[in-house]
């Protein structure tokens, strides 16, 4: 099955009109002595029922969140995706269209990217959203490109307290641009920043990659007064108990919009969401999608500020962004109308409750403690007697998933993180708390 | 800067459909025992009401984004012969693969042991793209074809500065892609511009004279943006690689050469690849793509962390995260998994033949339609093309008035999406055409024949050509009002002003 629709009188014929005898004529420009000259070796091609069986195989060979009961966090959660969002962004005219450089047939995707950036706007207290980016990491390095823009610094300081893998992500793209981060310790679960002064921004995340929650105006006022830019990584289904980011002063708020909607995909596809204020905008990365009118004065939408991008700008361009994560936002989108204010509450208040339920059953645990006294929103580190990634294993043999275990962070190997998600029951609960005191006891 | 009101948005957003009180959502009922949230929270970091979300019904959402749908082209609408884009159909299949909640339900962070199945399929993965680019192995991290072009510029400053020979310069040709000097510049080169001969190709000598120890690289892309192949492919290689340079692949004419020629015969060191166009995991209207790298023996030390191994005593797969000489993490996780899924699909579905069928396909659809518009159009440069090819509408700016964009306008009353225009930039008035080889020849019949009229038309009236497009949705929009009046949220009509 190779989907071209070509017959042999096709080709015959359009062989004719170019004006050559074969299709290897067409070739002719390529170096013979540097051609393959045999066929690669891929196999023979597939009916579409072998091609489904093989690949239901290799997929039934994990044990993912269908098979186990999943109380794992870290920046991804297992939340229910609603039918009517799966439905709507999985329309094949959002999902098999092209960037909308040319917007009078674009209006569609421009459209529901609006209201994302919209949406994104209310959830981070920010004046101004893009189209969205790889994934958080990638969020927050662009963050960082914009601060350091701003501020003409190359410092920035870091919170202990995030996601290690977006930490290496910072220092991995930032070492040929000379930017000296500096981690801020967080022994107690919160960040302690010290001395900021001559940073270009401080990174915090509310909440934490701990699950604890942040002083961010504290963190905010510190940056400012030493002339740096807050970043804050946010959780977007947080504020709905939350204040936001903005709100306490953040300059540019990023975070990771898996959990709006989108599947957990073993870490992709997912959503980077990037805020910040409007004197910011002409150094945002990637598209915006802005409003403006036709030649009849009818309403619609174009990508706009394409000047700091690189199909225009080149070397000087804001980013290197061009393929974004566009259907993850319009995805996102249809998920914020489904839920609504009240559903956002609702939900996260849920995730909250399920959450302390659970950390309350385990502090009762033997060797078990909540690593940190700082109040904690979603998910919390758990202290185990003995090696976290072996607990996490056993606890998965009986049919539960937690994690990430924390042994990136120095001193932290008997450390792991629960999280519970609106899909979860007391019930669940209950049970997962016991099934870990037997991994324990064990 | 400031956001402007609304220029009359009623109903073009789902804001305009909310009626307080209104909602989509069900949430669990509360169960007892647990505790309150206002009880486990301080007081200090609430809020008191929750953010300003839309309050639809259901039906008003599916209905809202089920509308906006329709005013949206999409490969399933229609043909889609965007250069450089490689709009070819997404395979049905694929999203019913991606969508096996083994993958699509597989979380993250879960260890090596949860995730065989998804292992095997990066592990494998990477087998076919190595023999498909005549590399030596791949990493998944990059996001998309910008990504994997600082993934693999990394890579390559990793090896100089193994070398002991940190460089500061990278060459591209003025034909290239915006990504690669944006890009150079974000791994902490110079860009040196290479300029595009009468021939629309790279010049050996140019390269040469270029060439020298401060030289990190060049970045190519074969065929380039003009739909040509660079002949003196292996002088190239040899200018680069005598001055202690990397031959950088810029993966996104893949489509035309896949099981003909390979980057790692014609020299190259490095290659990523855009599995969104040659691949065809749906574009999803910007996004999700995948933009793999794949590299030579002597830069695999210097791939992202982790890369899949495969342990044959145990049969497992695992994560190998210790490698001293790694750039380090380039992804949050492992890269964008659920569109490999897909690409993995269509490479196990078509095998050897039917990649091979590809290429062929796709370079004989762009030659029969270049045949068929050579004459009334001019094309960039004369003779065969590759899998896109380039017209210039110079002549009819300066006879007619009329300008490429006016012809990709137009283009959309007949019933097509236009193709790429003003890229490359070294084309004046260009218009780039990439059908693919999923186009019969009677849609490439159809597409020649809306060319051919829109010609005459420019002649005849060419009012209707700067007047188009007048059967899309909406007419040319104001690109400059959208940043002199700048409003990028919605906002409610009542405080416009």
């Amino acid at each position: 099955m190779d989907y071209t629709p070509h017959t042999e009188d096709d080709i015959r014929q359009m062989l004719d009109a170019i004006g050559v005898d074969s299709v290897d004529d067409l070739f002719a420009p390529i170096p013979q002595n540097l051609r393959l000259g045999r066929r690669l070796q891929l196999g023979d091609p597939k009916s579409e029922s072998e091609v489904f069986d093989q690949l239901h195989s290799l997929a039934a060979l994990n044990r993912a969140t269908d098979r186990l009961t999943c109380f794992a966090g870290g920046g991804a959660y297992d939340h229910y995706i609603p039918a009517a969002v799966r439905a709507c962004a999985g329309r094949s005219e959002f999902m098999t269209s092209y960037t909308p450089y040319q917007p009078e047939l674009s209006q569609g995707v421009l459209g529901a990217v609006f209201d994302f950036q919209s949406m994104i706007c209310e959830l981070t207290g920010m004046e101004i959203a893009g189209s969205g980016l790889y994934d958080g990491a990638a969020a927050m390095n662009e963050a960082v490109h914009l601060a350091s823009a701003a501020t003409g610094r190359k410092k920035v300081v870091v919170s202990r307290a995030i996601n290690p893998n977006y930490r290496q992500v910072l220092d991995s793209l930032g070492d040929s641009l000379n930017y000296e981060f500096v981690t801020a310790s967080a022994q107690a679960g919160v960040t302690d920043f010290g001395d900021v002064s001559g940073a270009a921004a401080v990174i915090v995340g509310q909440p934490n990659f701990f699950g604890c929650l942040e002083d961010v105006r504290a963190a905010a006022d510190l940056a400012h007064e030493a002339g740096a830019l807050l970043i804050v990584h946010f959780d977007p289904l947080s504020v709905g108990l939350l204040e936001s980011p903005g709100a306490l002063g953040a300059d540019v708020v990023i975070g990771e919009g898996q959990c709006l909607g989108n599947d957990l995909n073993f870490g992709g596809p997912y959503l980077g969401i990037f805020a910040t204020r409007l004197e910011h905008a002409r150094r945002m990365p990637g598209r915006i999608v802005g409003a403006t009118v036709d030649v009849h004065g009818k309403p619609g939408y174009v990508l706009t500020l394409q000047t700091r991008e690189q199909h225009i700008r080149r070397a000087k361009a804001t980013s290197n962004v061009c393929t974004d994560q566009t259907l993850m936002a319009v995805t996102a989108s249809v998920y914020l109308s489904w839920l609504g204010p009240k559903g956002l509450r609702e939900l996260i208040s849920r995730c909250v409750r399920l959450t302390h339920l659970a950390a309350d059953l385990a502090a009762e645990l033997p060797g078990c403690r909540v690593r940190f006294d700082a109040p904690f929103f979603r998910e919390f580190v758990l202290e185990v007697p003995g090696s976290a990634p072996e607990a996490l294993l056993a606890l998965a043999a009986n049919g539960y998933l937690a994690g990430p275990s924390l042994e990136a962070f120095p001193g932290m190997e008997n450390c792991l993180l629960v999280a519970a998600t609106e899909r979860r029951t007391v019930a669940q609960v209950e049970q997962m708390i016991k099934s870990l005191g037997q991994v324990i006891a064990a | 800067m400031s956001q402007n009101p609304s220029p009359a948005l009623e109903e073009l957003s789902i804001y305009d459909l909310s009626i307080p009180g209104r909602r989509a959502s069900t949430t669990p009922a509360l169960e007892a025992g647990l505790p309150s949230a206002d009880d486990v929270l301080p007081a200090w970091a609430l809020r008191e009401e929750s953010p300003h979300l839309p309050e639809v019904s259901e039906l008003d959402m599916v209905r809202h984004y089920t509308n906006l749908s329709r005013k949206n082209w999409s490969i399933e609408v229609g043909a889609y012969p965007l250069g450089s884009c490689t709009m070819k159909y997404n395979p049905k299949i694929h999203e019913q693969t991606a969508a096996l909640t083994g993958f699509s339900r597989l979380h993250p962070w879960q260890p090596a042991e949860h995730a065989q199945g998804a292992l095997a399929l990066i592990y494998e993965m990477e087998q076919l793209l190595v023999e498909i680019t005549g590399m030596a192995r791949a990493t998944f991290q990059p996001a998309a074809g910008a990504a994997g072009e600082l993934t693999g510029l990394l890579v390559m400053r990793a090896y100089h500065e193994s070398q002991g020979s940190p460089r500061d310069t990278v060459l591209i040709p003025d034909s290239a892609h915006g990504t690669n000097p944006a890009t150079v510049r974000l791994a902490g080169y110079k860009v040196e511009q290479i300029p595009t001969d009468s021939r629309g190709l790279v010049d050996i000598d140019t390269v040469r004279n270029a060439m020298s120890e401060n030289v990190a690289g060049l970045m190519l892309t074969n065929p380039n943006t003009l739909g040509l192949f660079e002949q003196e492919i292996e002088e190239i290689a040899k200018a680069v690689h005598s001055k202690g340079g990397l031959l950088y692949y810029d993966g996104a004419n893949l489509n035309a050469i896949v099981g003909i020629i390979r980057p790692g015969d014609m020299g190259f060191d490095v290659v990523h690849i855009n599995m969104h166009k040659t691949f065809t995991t749906p574009h999803g209207g910007g996004g999700p793509g995948s933009g793999p790298v794949a590299v030579s023996s002597r830069l695999e030390p210097f791939l992202p962390t982790p890369i899949p191994g495969f342990d044959q005593a145990t049969g497992k797969y695992f994560w190998e995260e210790d490698r001293p000489y790694s750039i380090g993490r380039v992804h949050g996780f492992y890269g964008n998994f659920g569109m490999v899924v897909r690409a993995y699909t269509y490479l196990i579905s078509l095998g050897a033949d039917g990649l091979h069928n590809l290429s062929e396909r796709a370079v004989l659809n762009a030659n029969y339609l270049r045949s068929r518009l050579e004459g009334t159009y001019q094309t960039a440069h004369p003779g065969l093309c590759m899998h896109e090819f380039v017209l210039t509408a110079k002549k009819f700016r300066r006879e007619y008035g009329v300008r490429a964009m006016d012809i990709a306008k137009r283009l959309i009353d007949k019933g097509f999406h236009p193709p790429t225009v003003y890229f490359p930039l070294v084309v004046e008035e260009a218009l780039m055409i990439e059908p693919t080889e999923t186009e019969s020849k009677q849609t490439l019949d159809a597409l020649a024949d809306a060319f051919l009229e829109i010609a005459a038309e420019a002649v005849d009236n060419p009012d209707l050509l700067h007047d188009a497009p007048v059967r899309s949705p909406v007419g040319r929009l104001d690109e400059a009002r959208a940043v002199r009046q700048l409003q990028t949220r919605w906002r409610p009509a009542e405080t416009a002003g």
